[in-house]
């Protein structure tokens, strides 16, 4: 009797092992690249009304984060500044550019500059601004250095690794409450394992990682 | 003993005659009618009632999907699950299902171990039987989360959320134990099958020279070509067989203490919360008697219809059905006492809300589905102490379907007579199921028939080899060694 299958079928469990190590490995790889916040939300930077650049205000000028957003201690919300808070130097300075109509217009028909929002949390995640700013935690962590970006980018994938990551080891980011909003402020002489938990210890910081601290 | 020759001694040494058993296959069939017969089952045209069988299971299996579609679309909402009984019939299907999966394995397995030869002409329509009825068992606890989208979230997989499976978790363990239980099972069902699919295959190739017409030609071509690739090229030389011996020996190792773990641990869904009723240090061993009571329960409903529609009375015989109901004897017993003891400890205990749960079981709201799981569970049983009734195929036929109307309501006494008086009377309801609980449910049985429908239409429902290996004709030194002769009747 002939046989059913041709020769070549002896290799078909080696075929089938190695094209499954190949998909499998495919899929793995393509699903941690693609479905991810590193690549859905990393690097998102609308088009905004006004081409506002941070890294004049924040970083040439040297601007405290809380004189627009003036919030940010008192609240769960970072606030974006009205138009009122633009104008108190732009009625001086270039107050006539183009570029800054959107803002005076704002200013005058008392309507909001349609800014995008970039950094965002799900619905159902609690997430208190004054409460990490207040405890030690700065802007840097969660939006990076955003006194050198021309235009505001999605620096961080704030992820629920991205915050368990930090809640986990509060201790190493945790810093001086007064250097809270210097972004580019270094470590010199303040390690975690020591002034980190020494800091953490006195402001009360537990990181905890209990569920129904965010999800409430 | 001190030999002393000027006595004789007080007893005769002669052997007495030793008592034969009923052979395993009856009437001395040759190995050559034994796969005859059951393979004849495959090649033969389907009979008649077959499709009278599969077309209404196939329609009732679309209209349990259609259910289930309407349940994702729509939200768990459509089942009548509420506060306080928030497990319905999804769980108790769940646990019904899965205790219907456990003699498959206890056949094929725990009986292997024992050197039980009965065992062989059962022990692949048993088998095929759990993994069916596994596969249907899965559907309810992973349509019952809700989210269905969101059933990976007990596995362990590494994810942008950083949350990892909660493993003190009874019901983490019951995605393991159960998972576990059926690749195990399907992989066990699998090996034992391959030599009698190369069986199958060598006899389309002995078909195909008599075969006239393209299309038939075609049709057997292809057939070879399925069960020759799952046949996995067995030639049944000498080191197949001991590879092969090896590695059955090696599985049922290791699925015997699955069947001990798998209801172990689905019963820790219940045992290990804080429920009274549930609450129970008995629920694990009381669970697996329950469950290879009701397996045992199923294998006899469907053997009995199936050995006299495919006139396999030969090879499964009165003592095979025989066997089956005094382990369901023995397990419907151990049950029965189960339910006396969780009585005594609720009163022995002397804790007020369980004597309270056990009391409310029997007398309260629910008190209907209890006694109807007493009378199925620990009465019905009982009828099998009688030779009369063992050897009654109608007989056992009922009391089989008792034996599986009996196990459903346990669990749902179990589920919902222990939840639907909740610490808080406040809470206390009446749970009934609604249209959509009954359609899957029952969907999930005509699931269940499709499949093992189409598994005694293209598989051999009996392990051909096993079969042959315990009739006396097996032995080359029986008068009737090898298949050189058979008795004509």
């Amino acid at each position: 009797m002939s046989n059913i299958f041709p020769k070549w079928t002896n290799r078909l469990p080696l075929l089938v092992l190695a094209g499954g190590l190949l998909l499998g490995g495919g899929v793995v790889t393509g699903v941690t690249y693609y479905f991810t916040p590193k690549y859905t939300n990393v690097g998102y930077q609308p088009l905004q009304p006004v081409s506002f650049s941070h890294k004049i205000h924040a970083g040439e000028l040297g601007m405290d984060c809380r004189y627009c957003h003036n919030g940010v201690e008192k609240s769960w919300f970072s606030n974006i500044p009205a138009a009122s808070t633009c104008m108190n130097c732009h009625s001086v300075v270039l107050k006539d550019d183009l570029r800054l109509a959107p803002i005076r217009e704002s200013h005058e028909k008392q309507t909001p500059v349609p800014w995008v929002q970039i950094h965002k949390t799900p619905d159902y995640v609690y997430f208190n601004h004054s409460v990490h700013v207040n405890r030690g935690i700065s802007c840097v962590h969660c939006h990076g250095k955003i006194n050198e970006m021309d235009e505001v980018r999605h620096e961080k994938t704030l992820s629920m690794a991205f915050c368990l990551d930090c809640h986990r080891t509060a201790h190493e980011k945790i810093r001086p409450l007064e250097q809270v909003y210097n972004l580019n402020w270094k470590s010199d002489g303040f390690t975690p394992e020591r002034e980190g938990r020494a800091l953490a210890g006195k402001l009360g910081v537990e990181g905890s990682t209990s569920c129904s601290v965010c999800h409430r | 003993m001190s030999a002393t020759s000027d006595h004789t001694p007080a007893y005769t040494t002669t052997t007495p005659a030793e008592l034969q058993r009923v052979p395993l296959v009856q009437n001395q069939r040759s190995l050559a009618w034994i796969s005859d017969k059951v393979a004849g089952i495959i090649e033969d045209d389907a009979p008649r009632w077959w499709w009278y069988a599969f077309i209404p299971s196939f329609l009732i299996a679309t209209v349990g999907f259609a259910s289930i579609g309407y349940l994702i679309t729509t939200g768990v909402g459509v089942w009548g699950l509420n506060n306080p009984v928030m497990w319905g019939w999804a769980i108790v299907n769940f646990v019904w299902w899965i205790g219907i999966g456990h003699a498959g394995t206890l056949i094929s397995a725990i009986l292997f171990l024992l050197r039980q030869k009965w065992r062989t002409s059962i022990n692949r329509t048993a088998e095929a039987m759990t993994i069916f009825a596994v596969m249907c068992a899965g559907i309810f606890p992973a349509i019952h989360v809700g989210r269905v989208w969101l059933v990976w979230y007990p596995l362990p997989i590494p994810n942008a959320n950083d949350i990892w499976p909660q493993f003190r978790s009874p019901l983490l363990w019951d995605v393991f134990a159960v998972s576990t239980y059926f690749t195990v099972s399907l992989l066990f069902w699998y090996m034992g099958l391959i030599p009698d699919l190369a069986t199958i295959r060598d006899r389309l190739r002995l078909q195909a020279q008599h075969l006239t017409g393209p299309a038939a030609q075609f049709i057997n071509k292809a057939k070879q070509a399925v069960y020759g690739f799952f046949a996995l090229g067995w030639t049944g030389s000498n080191r197949h067989w001991s590879h092969y011996e090896k590695a059955y020996l090696l599985l049922a190792g290791l699925s015997t203490p699955l069947v001990l773990s798998v209801h172990s641990i689905v019963s820790f869904d219940f045992a290990v919360s804080q429920v009274p009723g549930w609450h129970t240090t008995i629920f694990p061993p009381y669970f697996v008697a329950g469950a290879i009571f009701s397996g045992f329960g199923m294998v006899l409903t469907l053997m009995i219809p199936l050995r006299s529609l495919f006139k396999l009375e030969e090879i499964i015989t009165e003592r095979h059905i025989e066997l089956m109901c005094k382990v369901t004897l023995a397990t419907g017993s151990i049950v029965g006492y189960a339910y006396g003891m969780e009585f005594f400890i609720a009163w022995y205990g002397g804790n007020p809300y369980e004597l309270y749960a056990f009391k409310n079981r029997a007398f309260g709201p629910y008190w209907w589905a209890y006694w109807i799981m007493v009378s199925c569970n620990v009465i019905s049983p009982q009828f099998f102490w009688f030779k009369k009734i063992r050897t009654n195929m109608v007989a056992v036929f009922v009391l089989s379907i008792f034996v599986n109307i009996g196990m459903w309501f346990e669990r749902f006494v179990i589920v919902v007579t222990s939840l639907h008086r909740d610490f808080l009377p406040s809470n206390w309801g009446y749970y009934s199921p609604t249209l959509m609980d009954v359609l899957t449910y029952v969907g999930t049985m005509g699931f269940f028939m499709t499949l093992f429908l189409l598994f005694i239409r293209f598989l051999p429902l009996i392990a051909i080899s096993e079969v042959k290996g315990v009739t006396p004709q097996a032995d080359p030194h029986h008068e009737l060694g090898g298949a050189q002769k058979e008795v004509s009747h």
